[in-house]
């Protein structure tokens, strides 16, 4: 009996160094924050960023992007995107406070891991991880495919982004119903 | 607390409609009193599907590339794809109510679209076409 218990046991333990092991290498770990990103909790933010684009939570970009991107907002990506200087004050500050570095979810923090020291890119589609997790998929399903357009569009494929959520089991890119990683 | 009620419910249904022409009066006469003289809908018709290309050449947008020429059709921003709402007080009545998200939409959008800000008068012009939508 108690042999039964000790050849269990060491079964179990196997199981966990070897899904260890597997999972090592740049996949999740299950037993991190249940979001990706933190999910984005300023109202403020939602109307003012969110009215022209997805308002892509602090946690995708470091907070040194965040800064400069926030002081440059009359030319924002080819768009005048000025805010007057209290909300500007306010959303460089939840921006900052909420960015990559703090967030515990386990996209922010490879995002912030992934991002040359320095560098501040302001493209949240060219931090070296989101560029990794999506170079297999082939141009046709993104930029040449009419309801996706471009990688900075992540509510087209990522369902749940809006929740902080972007994994695999909640990816549906339209158009390729059998997609899968 | 019942009996608030029935009269905030009769001030929202006269506030509420109220709200657009109000706004749209104070923001012309805020304009009148920089200087800017007679405002025309035609006028603002007109500037709204004009291109200026004034940053660069393939940059030739006007109002009509996000909003559409028809102000009561929902529009869709040119870059991100981001649904835009009729801006016509017709069809939506949050439309044209807030000054200061009035102003905020005006510099950004004059700045991104022409490359400057629009001057009193083009914008009591807009104005006064918008609100006929």
């Amino acid at each position: 009996m108690k042999g039964k218990y000790i050849l269990i046991g060491g079964f179990a333990v196997g199981l966990a160094v070897a899904s260890a092991l597997s999972f090592s290498d740049g996949d999740r770990d299950w037993s991190m924050s249940a979001t990706d990103v933190r999910p984005v909790t300023n109202p403020m933010y939602a109307a003012e960023c969110g009215s022209c684009h997805f308002a892509y939570q602090p946690g995708l970009l470091p907070a040194r992007s965040w800064e400069k991107m926030m002081a440059g907002l009359d030319d924002h990506f080819g768009e005048n995107a000025e805010l007057g200087p209290d909300v500007l004050a306010t959303l460089t500050d939840y921006l900052v406070a909420n960015a990559a570095e703090t967030d515990p979810g386990w996209v922010a923090k490879r995002i912030e891991a992934s991002a040359p020291d320095g560098a501040a890119s302001l493209r949240i589609s060219e931090q070296p991880y989101i560029v990794h997790k999506h170079d297999e998929i082939p141009r046709y399903m993104v930029r040449d495919n009419a309801e996706v357009g471009s990688l900075s569009n992540c509510m087209a494929c990522h369902t749940r982004a809006d929740k902080g959520v972007y994994d695999e089991d909640t990816v549906r890119i339209p158009g390729y119903p059998y997609w899968e990683d | 607390m019942r009996r608030f009620l029935l009269p905030v419910l009769i001030f929202l249904s006269v506030a509420l409609p109220a709200a657009a022409a109000d706004a749209v009066r104070e923001r012309l006469d805020a304009y009148r009193a920089a200087g800017a003289g007679e405002f025309s809908a035609a006028r603002g018709e007109a500037m709204w599907t004009r291109q200026q290309g004034a940053r660069a050449p393939d940059r030739a947008e006007s109002c009509a590339t996000c909003h559409t020429p028809n102000l009561t059709q929902p529009g869709e921003h040119f870059r991100t794809g981001k649904p835009i709402a009729p801006l016509a007080p017709s069809v939506n009545a949050e439309r044209l109510t807030d000054t200061a998200k009035m102003e905020k939409w005006f510099l950004r959008n004059c700045k991104g679209t022409w490359g400057r800000e629009c001057t009193p008068q083009e914008k009591g012009d807009f104005l006064t076409y918008m609100k006929a939508q």
